[in-house]
């Protein structure tokens, strides 16, 4: 899933400094989830809103904030309450396609967007995949180097580690370690010693866009 | 010709220094550096922003010690340069005649002693795949996109180079780091490192030459046929290697020499004198590399003096060492 953080209220707070009424739009997706984007989340933001004297005078929860259809659909009551501006709860996708369907509103973000995250236990995201597009876990005893390694090496480590742990973060396992152990346990030790060929990053221009339709 | 290779492929026994570039632009104390060691060592490494701490860049202190007549060794990280910008440092480095280069990954910026933590790291390349890109230049006469490199002749019908004598060509190294578990994973690397065109190897910092056998059992255990240089340290104080053992990731400086330069420390606050632990430091230095050239253990010995370069000449001496 996306992991959110909040940003700072201070920073919430004066991207609508100018605006007296304000709509709200929660996500019910990874957002609820990560208690950045909720009912709770946006019952709180309401009443901080308020205390600064601004008036909420609509709210929504989409099912996805980043799929355009079912946010088209919910925005009609957002659109329809005319506020002065969105705040949008979700990730950095969810408030580009909230501010789509805004028409002439601005609509501002109240999260920062981190990672793709694995939740581990309640309250607890571990950043799993960095999106590389070229996926390796099948040679790397399902560790991925490229998000687990904190230099994204491709031929094992570095000299950097330290009792098993990561020259940038102590409190990280050597990735490689991991996979070489993982690899041990799997009977798979050989691929180690296997070549990776450095990664190529002529087919990742972004912004991208994949369509089953043959186009855009 | 690179003069490390022509000393290691003749047997001779090897020996390089380090010297990392200023943070600012004068080069005065590097190159009074250079002057002791010109005729004393087969090259100098130039380090790459050594533990992420930023420096005037490795390619102008190497042209500098080229024009000085000080034989270079171009450390190339992948940290701050994509594999364009490392392809493009290398063709300037041999427009200056400089032919040996050393692929390191690069300490990250956020590492402990980082101080530019806000850098993006690039690490477009590791040290194998900085190795892979410069042999197969050398290999096909292209740069790193397929193109072919000016000077060298192409058919216009075929696109095949025909000539590749333009094409410029390294002695080219890595490291290794001896001291590690599990050692399966460094000599898996360094066989890799072998593979992309490592002709030599230089060792993180050795204290212990027991261990060092070991490690030197494992490569000939794992045939692999390259140069190794032993990484000396000269220690400075005790405290200097108690902050390396906790600090220094593969580095593991024995009891006893942090007993000896205590003790160093100890008499000459008694006797009233200056440096005692660095001479001490020196010795132990010396004792190594003459046991390392006399037992055969290796093909050579680098010294990172880490900013007492002016020492190394002193140090070879007392190990009764010359080019």
């Amino acid at each position: 899933m996306i992991i959110t953080q909040k940003k700072p209220i201070e920073e919430v707070l004066a991207l609508v400094e100018g605006a007296k009424t304000v709509a709200l739009v929660g996500c019910n997706s990874c957002a609820t989830a990560c208690q950045t984007g909720g009912q709770p989340q946006i019952d709180e933001l309401t009443k901080i809103l308020e205390d600064a004297g601004k008036k909420v005078v609509a709210t929504t929860i989409c099912d996805y904030c980043c799929m355009n259809l079912g946010v088209k659909t919910k925005m009609k009551a957002i659109n329809a309450a005319n506020p002065d501006c969105v705040i949008c709860m979700s990730c950095g996708d969810g408030v580009q396609c909230v501010a789509k369907n805004a028409g002439d509103k601005p609509v501002y973000p109240s999260n920062n967007t981190m990672y793709l995250g694995e939740a581990v236990k309640f309250g607890v995201w571990e950043e799993s995949c960095r999106f590389c597009g070229d996926c390796v876990l099948g040679k790397t005893g399902g560790i991925c180097p490229i998000t687990q390694c904190a230099k994204s090496l491709m031929n094992g480590p570095c000299g950097g580690q330290k009792n098993g742990k990561c020259e940038v973060n102590p409190e990280n396992p050597c990735a490689w370690i991991e996979i070489y152990k993982r690899l041990e346990a799997t009977g798979e030790v050989e691929k180690i010693t296997q070549v990776r060929e450095s990664k190529g990053y002529g087919n990742f221009a972004y912004p991208r866009t994949i369509s089953l339709r043959g186009k855009k | 010709m690179s003069l490390l290779k022509e000393a290691l492929d003749a047997g001779k026994f090897g020996v390089t220094a380090e010297m990392a570039p200023p943070k600012g632009c004068d080069f005065t104390e590097q190159m009074e550096a250079a002057e002791l060691l010109r005729g004393k060592v087969h090259g100098v490494n130039v380090t790459d922003m050594q533990s992420a701490c930023l420096k005037a860049t490795g390619l102008g202190l190497c042209i500098k010690l080229k024009q000085a007549g000080v034989e270079p060794i171009l450390q190339m990280t992948g940290r701050d340069r994509n594999r364009m910008a490392l392809m493009g440092d290398a063709l300037s480095a041999a427009a200056f005649g400089i032919d040996t280069m050393l692929a390191l990954t690069g300490d990250h910026p956020v590492c402990a002693g980082g101080d530019c933590k806000d850098a993006k790291p690039v690490y477009d390349l590791d040290s194998v795949g900085i190795l892979r890109m410069l042999s197969k230049m050398e290999e096909t006469g292209r740069d790193c996109g397929g193109n072919p490199l000016s000077g060298n002749v192409v058919d216009k019908e075929t696109g095949e180079i025909t000539d590749k004598s333009a094409t410029p060509k390294f002695y080219k190294g890595a490291s290794v780091t001896p001291v590690y578990e599990p050692i399966f994973l460094q000599i898996n690397k360094l066989r890799q490192k072998v593979e992309a065109g490592a002709e030599y190897i230089q060792t993180q910092g050795i204290f212990d030459l027991d261990s060092f056998k070991r490690f030197m059992d494992e490569v000939n255990k794992a045939g692999i046929k390259t140069h190794i240089m032993a990484g000396i340290i000269p220690l400075k104080a005790a405290g200097m290697a108690k902050f390396m053992n906790a600090n220094v990731p593969g580095i593991d400086v024995p009891q006893h020499m942090i007993d000896r330069l205590a003790a160093a420390a100890a008499e000459g606050k008694e006797k009233g004198i200056k440096g005692l632990p660095a001479k001490v430091g020196m010795e132990m230095a010396a004792e190594m590399i003459a046991k390392i050239k006399d037992e055969k253990l290796c093909d050579g010995v680098h010294i990172m003096a880490i900013g007492a370069e002016k020492n190394v000449p002193k140090i070879l001496d007392m190990a009764g060492i010359a080019i």
